[in-house]
C-alpha cells in the first residue's frame, strides 16, 4: 500500500495504514469474534466527544448535510464544509427518491423512538462513531474521522429525531 | 380494511411501474449498444495507434499486447497477463505505457502526464483502450492465470477487495459486497461473484453518457479509491493491476462485448 | 472539441431501412460554465439533412437540448441494398460534416 499509493490534496499517507478496527474487520471478513468485538466497541465508545447542552440542531440544515457527498477526498478543498453522504446509503426524507439501500431506511426514525436525552445521545454517538455500536459497520466514523463538526452532527440528530422533520412525517 | 386494499393496490401499481421502468432501461441499453458513441472513440484510438510519436518517431503498431507484436485480435480479452520483457503482470493501460516508453522511446513522465482526460479532450490511454478493447469483441475473457506472478496478482487483488482502509474504513465490499444494494440510484454488482462480474467486465472500458467521457478500468480503480477517501493509487501500479486481474479472472469465460455505455 | 469522426450503419429490413448515425459534436448549450467560471459559448448542430440516393428525405432542425455526441437513429420506408444514404449536419458556427454509406 505504501509503495503503490501517493498523497494527493488532503488525502495523506497515514490513511493507508490500517487501524485496529480496520485490521480486525479485514481479517475476520467483517465477522469479528464477539468477545473481541465487545472490547473494541468499548474502545471506540471512548472516542465519542459529546458537545455541551442540547444535541438537537436544525433539521433543515441537517437535510442539506445529509444530501452532500463532499469532504475528505483528494478533490475536496481542506477546510470546506463536508457532508454526511447520508443519502448514498440511506432512505431519509420521503421526498428524496434518489437514495441508496446499503444502510437501513431511516424513515420515521424519531417517530418510533422519541426525543429523550438517551435517544439523542445514541443518535449523536452513532453518527460520531458507528463502530462503537457495531464494530465492522460499513458506516464511516463521521465524527471521529473529522468529517463532520459537532454542529453538523447536531443538525443530523434533528433531521432524524425532530417531530417536524420531513423524515418523521 | 379499505386502507389495506388501497395499500395493496398502490404496491401493485408501484411494482408494475417498476417493471415498466426496468423494461424501458433495457430497451434504451439495447438501442445504445447497437450504435454506441464508444465507436467514435475506437475510431480516434485507431488513428492514434497508427500515429508515429516519440523520439523514435514510430507508431504503436508493433506493440506486443500479449498475442505477438501488433496482434490486436483477442489481446484485450487475455489481459491482465505476465510479460517476460517487463517481468511483471500488466493490464492494458500499463502495457500501453510500456510500449510508449520502450517502443516509442517516450519519457515516462511525459507519456503518463495525463492519463485521464476530459469530455473535451480524451487522454491517449482512453482512446487507445477503446480501440484495442474493440478488437476483442466476441472473444472469450481469459486473463493469464498460469504463471506464478499471475497467480500472485490474482491473490493480491482478492485480498485488496476485502481490505478495509482509508478515512472512512471502506473496502470494495462496503459497496460491492452485498446483493441487491445500490448507492443513490446506482445498482452495485457484487464483483467477487462471477455471475455479477461477467456482465460488468464484458462491457468495460466504456462511454459514460452523463459526462461524455470515455472511462477505463484504471480510471475506475482510481476513482473508487478517491471516494474511499484514501490517497491516490499510482497509475499502472501492482495494486491497480491486481484488482483488475481479480475482477477479470472472476469474469472469465464470458464473451467480451466490446466497449460499452454507462449512465 | 472539433468535429470528430462520424459513423453510420444502414441496414435493410422488410420494406424499410434502419439507419443509425453517431456524430461527434460538443453540443454546448451556452448555459454551462467552465472550471474558471466563464460561460462556454453555444456550439450546437442546428440542421440535420438525410439524403437517399441524392434526394433529401429528412430535413431536421435540432436544438441545444440534444446532448453531446448525438446518436440519431431513424427508419426509412423502402430502400434497397446498395442505396446511398448521406447524413450531413450544419452547426451554429457554420461548421458542417457529412458521411455517406451504402445500405447493407
Amino acid at each position: 500500500m505504501q509503495r503503490d499509493f501517493h498523497p494527493r490534496g488532503q488525502a495523506t499517507m497515514e490513511r493507508v495504514v490500517q487501524d485496529g478496527v480496520q485490521r480486525v474487520c479485514t481479517e475476520s471478513h467483517d465477522r469479528p469474534p464477539p468477545e473481541l468485538a465487545k472490547a473494541l466497541e468499548a474502545d471506540q465508545m471512548k472516542t465519542i466527544v459529546y458537545p455541551e447542552g442540547s444535541l438537537m440542531g436544525d433539521w433543515k440544515r441537517g437535510e442539506t448535510i445529509a444530501q452532500s457527498g463532499r469532504g475528505l477526498t483528494w478533490n475536496d478543498k481542506p477546510g470546506e464544509p463536508a457532508g454526511g453522504s447520508c443519502y448514498n446509503c440511506h432512505e431519509l426524507s420521503p421526498q428524496e427518491l434518489s437514495h441508496g439501500t446499503i444502510g437501513p431506511s431511516l424513515r420515521r426514525f424519531g417517530k418510533t423512538r422519541g426525543t429523550s436525552p438517551e435517544v439523542q445521545r445514541y443518535v449523536y454517538g452513532k453518527i460520531y462513531n458507528a463502530k462503537a455500536y457495531n464494530l465492522c459497520s460499513q458506516m464511516p466514523r463521521l465524527g471521529a474521522s473529522g468529517t463532520l463538526t459537532a454542529a453538523q452532527i447536531k443538525d443530523l440528530v434533528a433531521l432524524l429525531l425532530d417531530p417536524a422533520s420531513p423524515l418523521n412525517q | 380494511m379499505r386502507a389495506l386494499a388501497f395499500g395493496a393496490a398502490l404496491a401493485l401499481a408501484c411494482a408494475a411501474y417498476g417493471q415498466d421502468v426496468a423494461k424501458e432501461i433495457q430497451r434504451y441499453r439495447q438501442m445504445v449498444a447497437e450504435g454506441s458513441p464508444a465507436e467514435l472513440f475506437e475510431l480516434d484510438g485507431e488513428a492514434l495507434w497508427k500515429k508515429p510519436q516519440g523520439p523514435k518517431n514510430i507508431s504503436l503498431e508493433r506493440c506486443d499486447l500479449g498475442e505477438g507484436p501488433g496482434v490486436l485480435k483477442g489481446a484485450y480479452a487475455h489481459l491482465p497477463r505476465y510479460f517476460k520483457d517487463a517481468d511483471r503482470v500488466m493490464d492494458l493501460e500499463t502495457r500501453l505505457l510500456y510500449c510508449m516508453t520502450t517502443l516509442q522511446g517516450r519519457n515516462r513522465e511525459e507519456a503518463a502526464g495525463r492519463v485521464f482526460g476530459s469530455a473535451d479532450r480524451p487522454s491517449e490511454f482512453e482512446l487507445l483502450s477503446a480501440y484495442v478493447a474493440g478488437q476483442s469483441r466476441g472473444v472469450r475473457i481469459e486473463p493469464g492465470m498460469s504463471h506464478p506472478k499471475e497467480k500472485a496478482s490474482y491473490e493480491l487483488g482478492r485480498a485488496l477487495y476485502f481490505y478495509r482502509v482509508g478515512a472512512w474504513d471502506f473496502s470494495c465490499t462496503s459497496c460491492h459486497g452485498e446483493e441487491g444494494k445500490r448507492i443513490r440510484l446506482q445498482d452495485l454488482p457484487v464483483l467477487y461473484k462471477p455471475q455479477y462480474a461477467r456482465p460488468v467486465i464484458a462491457t468495460w472500458p466504456a462511454y459514460r453518457v452523463s459526462t461524455s467521457q470515455f472511462i477505463t478500468l484504471q480510471w475506475r480503480m482510481n476513482d473508487c479509491y478517491r471516494q474511499m477517501r484514501t490517497p491516490e493509487p499510482t497509475f499502472g501500479s501492482e495494486t491497480t493491476v491486481a484488482l483488475i486481474h481479480f475482477l477479470t479472472a472472476t469474469a472469465r469465460g464470458e464473451t467480451y462485448h466490446g466497449p460499452g455505455n454507462k449512465r | 472539441m472539433a468535429a470528430g469522426p462520424m459513423k453510420m450503419r444502414a441496414s435493410l429490413g422488410a420494406g424499410f431501412t434502419d439507419v443509425r448515425v453517431l456524430m461527434t459534436h460538443p453540443m454546448e448549450t451556452g448555459l454551462r460554465k467552465d472550471p474558471d467560471g466563464k460561460v462556454v459559448p453555444q456550439h450546437f448542430i442546428q440542421n440535420l439533412t438525410v439524403k437517399l440516393n441524392g434526394k433529401p428525405v429528412i430535413d431536421a432542425q435540432i436544438s441545444q437540448a440534444v446532448s453531446r455526441n448525438p446518436v440519431f437513429s431513424f427508419r426509412l420506408k423502402g430502400g434497397a441494398k446498395g442505396d446511398k444514404i448521406e447524413v450531413s449536419w450544419l452547426d451554429n458556427h457554420g461548421e458542417s460534416a457529412a458521411i455517406e454509406a451504402a445500405v447493407a
